[in-house]
């Protein structure tokens, strides 16, 4: 019987600039499960990254099965039982879930491929586990939910004894998360162990045995859900209190911003996903879109936005008809947007913090004039940004693709909020943000407001919306089933609209 | 240097080396002596003027069409057509050289040069606009027009365009006129200058402008480009623009410059050289220049190898093919130098197959 099963001995690790890891120790033993927190840029991702191979610590041991290894990549980690599901899925979209799954593992028969026993012993172990998931369906026809299955299938099908989740809750719906939490509790039985990492605390307070917490690269605390509580776990993280409501006047709404009339939007397998839906945001409130994720907010979101087309219907912003506009002209009459999926849409990896700080206002005086960027100013800008926005890096000239996950996304709230705007489109403003981030956000989310922005909030987390809408509009299956008033609108209400109970 | 530039270097540097030291080995198995056969290489290409000029004229092309491949592949495209656009570029400037007299020099010359980067631009346009509008893609589109083109100017110097002087049967047009010939200056031809002008221009356009900027970000994540406003498909369409001109530009600076006139057949392979110097200069346009050198360098001084040190001229080739195989496979050469791969210096010029 192994005793641990995989630990981190003074694991330090130095990127150009940053100590992301210094001195880290850490333990997983065998039915367990560590959840890792801490600020954004701790150096979460990269611990787990160093014991899943995939970056060579600089100082410190890696211990998997009580034995010290020098692990060469992640293909030698997942050979020794590691598995790791990583915040963006490793999967290949046009083929079926079971040939994911197999994918370089593949049973043979006869040198040749052998689907039915693949497909054989992925039903037993998602029946087994509680990961249901059609075999053949296509992995590019899947909502997240279901490709995050494939991807623990995938470290399961291959025995992986210990599994690394980084953030897996943040793309889920609370019910998914929720069903995710009993998988994960269902496997420690067996003697796996678990390393888990999120931001949000309730999960960790529900789930984690151990707790370790990471500061600026270091170990700041280790402790058990049964001595922690959410506002000291918070504090051990940002080394402050944090508030966790957010404080707000009543709003006084001005004039229609936001005017949206009967649209109907098709999604991208061509099926109508927003099914005539009307809506009003004014000037000076903020209008939370609350729905179970896939019932239409992102073809909303993206059709106000000029991402997608609409098929018909009417959008104005503040008075002018931008129905199926450009994202550019739509931009041009005061729109700022979050994007939800800020890897695809919100920056461009390869370029530097300073390019995706001006990404979608590079055209404009003061970046450039007459087709040439003015890159002094450019810095500047990024530099101010990232002042405000406590964006963790050593400067604004490196690459968008070595901030950690949270810190891409203060870049570009950071962005969309330097510059006055009549209309705030926010999809998941704080996805993958720590705690004492979130409070900041949500305070000039609603300072946004007060200096009479119309607020468009798009939040997978009913307690943001809750907390911050003045009104709040439910989306079910493509229709607004209702829009309620911030002061009816409870938690109970907004569920059974959300389930399409309307009575 | 950086330490960054540096690195960039890195793997273009040790794959000629490796290119040459594998050649060297080539060599002694022929029998022959590396050392004279390399020492009379950079002889032929360097050794007097006439050797620079034949080098620098061998340069200019590729240079040409180094940038066509490099331009393009910052949209994220794969410019396969350089040989066709190459080819329109030298007929259409040959076609205003030699079909218009009686003009001053700086009218005539610019304005054989810009008939000759307007055919280019057409032809890479093409490719461009059936990418943006139709989803066609251009890997396939260029190389079907780059047959098209290859027929329509054997045709063009076949028949209308045809040199009808004494009993001339090749299919070829007339000279130039005097007032659109491209002059040399010294041992330096004025066609490698404007590439190397043109080089620059295109680092300063990608780098510096507006539209530099629309480029790249089209070329890194196009779903991003489109969030930030950017027309993606006319981007898309104008980028092929742009390269088709940058490749027949090298076209006719060969019409004007160098042969004084569009020739059936000479030209031929030559577009296709450019993929060859976009890939070893990790398509960087000012990478492109040193590039096409060291290529014009081998090309220019094969013949007095194979006179002084008895190689066959092919080896030439054969280096080239070794160098282009280690920049392309540049696992091999971090591991023979024991580089560890940083993801900045990644360069994926396969990033556009497959996904429409
Ligand atoms: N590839 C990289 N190159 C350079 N710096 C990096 C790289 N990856 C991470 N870093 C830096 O290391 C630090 C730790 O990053 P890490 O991704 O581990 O944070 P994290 O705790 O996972 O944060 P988050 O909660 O935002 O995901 C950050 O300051 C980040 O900028
Ligand atoms: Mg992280």
């Amino acid at each position: 019987m192994t005793d641990l099963l995989l630990a981190a001995r003074n694991v330090t690790k130095q990127f150009p600039g940053v100590l992301a890891n210094d001195d880290v120790s850490v333990e997983l033993k065998p039915g367990r499960i560590l959840a890792l927190l801490g600020e954004n840029g701790a150096g979460k991702s990269t611990l787990v990254n160093v014991l899943f191979g995939m970056y060579r610590p600089d100082g410190g041991q890696i211990i998997i099965k009580d034995e010290v290894v020098d692990l060469r990549g992640p293909d030698d980690a997942i050979s020794r039982g590691i598995g790791m599901v990583h915040q963006h899925f490793q999967l290949v979209p046009p083929m079926r879930v079971v040939e994911n799954i197999v994918l370089g593992a593949e049973p043979t028969k006869r040198g040749l491929v052998d689907l039915d026993e693949a497909r054989l012993r992925v039903v037993e172990l998602s029946t087994k586990y509680g990961l249901e998931v059609d075999p053949d369906a296509l992995v590019e026809d899947l909502p997240v939910g279901m490709q995050q299955r494939v991807e623990i299938l995938k470290a399961l099908y291959r025995n992986a004894d210990v599994l690394i989740l980084d953030e897996p809750t943040g793309v889920l719906t609370p019910q998914e998360a929720d069903h995710l939490l009993r998988v994960l509790r269902g496997l420690t039985e067996t003697g796996v162990g678990i390393v888990f990492i999120t931001h949000k605390l309730r999960e960790v307070l529900a789930i984690a045995d151990d707790i370790v917490v990471l500061r600026e690269g270091r170990v700041v605390g280790t402790t058990t859900p049964d001595q922690a509580t959410e506002s000291g776990l918070a504090e051990m993280m940002v080394g402050r209190s944090v508030v966790l409501r957010v404080e707000k006047q009543a709003a006084q709404p001005g004039d229609v911003v936001l005017q949206v009339d009967d649209l109907k939007v098709n999604d991208d397998r061509g099926q109508l996903a927003v099914d005539g839906v009307s809506l009003q945001v004014r000037a000076g409130e903020i209008v939370g879109v609350a729905g179970v994720e896939g019932n239409g907010q992102r073809e909303l979101v993206e059709a106000i936005t000029g991402l997608r087309h609409a098929s018909s219907g009417a959008m104005a912003i503040g008075g002018k008809p931008l129905t199926n506009s450009s994202t550019r002209q739509i931009a041009a009459n005061g729109v700022g947007h979050i994007p939800e999926d800020r890897e695809k849409h919100g920056i461009i990896a390869a370029y530097s913090l300073a390019e995706n700080s001006v990404l979608n206002r590079y055209h404009r005086t003061p970046f450039s004039s007459r087709g040439i960027m003015h890159r002094e100013v450019i810095y500047e800008h990024a530099q101010s940004v990232v002042e405000e926005f406590d964006v963790r890096t050593p400067s604004v000239t490196v690459a968008a693709s070595s901030l950690s996950g949270g810190n891409k996304q203060k870049l570009i709230v950071g962005r969309e909020f330097s510059e006055n705007i009549k209309l705030l489109v926010a999809a998941q403003p704080t996805r993958g943000i720590d705690i004492g981030a979130i409070e900041f956000i949500h305070r000039r989310i609603v300072e946004q407001r007060d200096k009479g922005a119309a607020v468009l909030l798009v939040s997978a987390e009913l307690d943001e919306i809750l907390s911050l809408a003045d009104r709040v509009a439910v989306l079910y299956d493509g229709k607004l089933v209702d829009v309620l008033d911030a002061n009816v609108a409870t938690r109970e209400r907004v569920g059974l609209l959300m389930a399409g109970i309307t009575d | 240097m950086s330490r960054s530039t540096l690195r960039s270097v890195a793997v273009p540097l040790a794959a000629v080396i490796l290119g040459l030291l594998i050649g060297a080995l080539l060599i002694v198995s022929q029998g022959a002596s590396p050392v004279t056969a390399y020492s009379s290489l950079i002889q032929g290409g360097l050794g007097d003027g006439d050797a620079l000029l034949r080098t620098l004229q061998k340069a200019t092309p590729l240079i040409f069409g180094g940038l066509a491949v490099a331009f393009a592949f910052k949209a994220g495209l794969f410019n396969i057509g350089g040989q066709g656009q190459l080819l329109v570029g030298a007929v259409f400037a040959a076609a205003v050289g030699f079909g218009v007299d009686g003009l001053p020099t700086f009218i005539h010359l610019p304005a054989a040069l810009i008939a000759g980067a307007l055919a280019g631009a057409i032809w890479g346009g093409i490719a461009g606009a059936l990418k943006a509008t139709t989803g066609a893609h251009e890997v396939i589109v260029t190389i079907m027009l780059n047959f098209v083109a290859g027929n329509l100017t054997d045709w063009l110097s076949a028949n209308p365009w045809k040199d009808n002087s004494g009993n001339n049967i090749v299919a070829r047009t007339p000279l130039v006129e005097d007032s659109a010939t491209i002059p040399t200056l010294g041992a330096v031809p004025v066609g490698f200058l404007l590439a190397v002008i043109t080089a620059i221009g295109c680092w300063m356009i990608l780098e510096r402008s507006t539209y530099g900027f629309e480029v790249r970000s089209v070329g890194q994540n196009r779903n991003a480009a489109h969030y930030a406003g950017i027309k993606v498909g006319w981007t898309m369409a104008s980028t092929m623009a742009v390269a088709g001109t940058l490749a027949a530009l090298g076209g006719a600076v060969e019409s004007l410059g160098v042969d004084g006139r569009f020739e059936a057949g000479v030209n031929v392979g030559l577009g296709f050289e450019g993929i060859t110097i976009a890939l070893l200069a990790r398509a960087n346009p000012l990478g492109v220049i040193p590039a096409a050198l060291l290529v014009g360098l081998m090309e220019a001084g094969a013949s007095r190898m194979q006179f002084k040190a008895g190689v066959a001229p092919e080896l030439i080739d054969v280096i080239q093919a070794l160098i282009l195989f280690f920049v392309a496979a540049p696992m091999i050469v971090r591991w023979l130098l024991r580089m560890r791969q940083g993801d900045s210096e990644q360069l994926r010029l396969g990033a556009g197959w497959g996904n429409s």
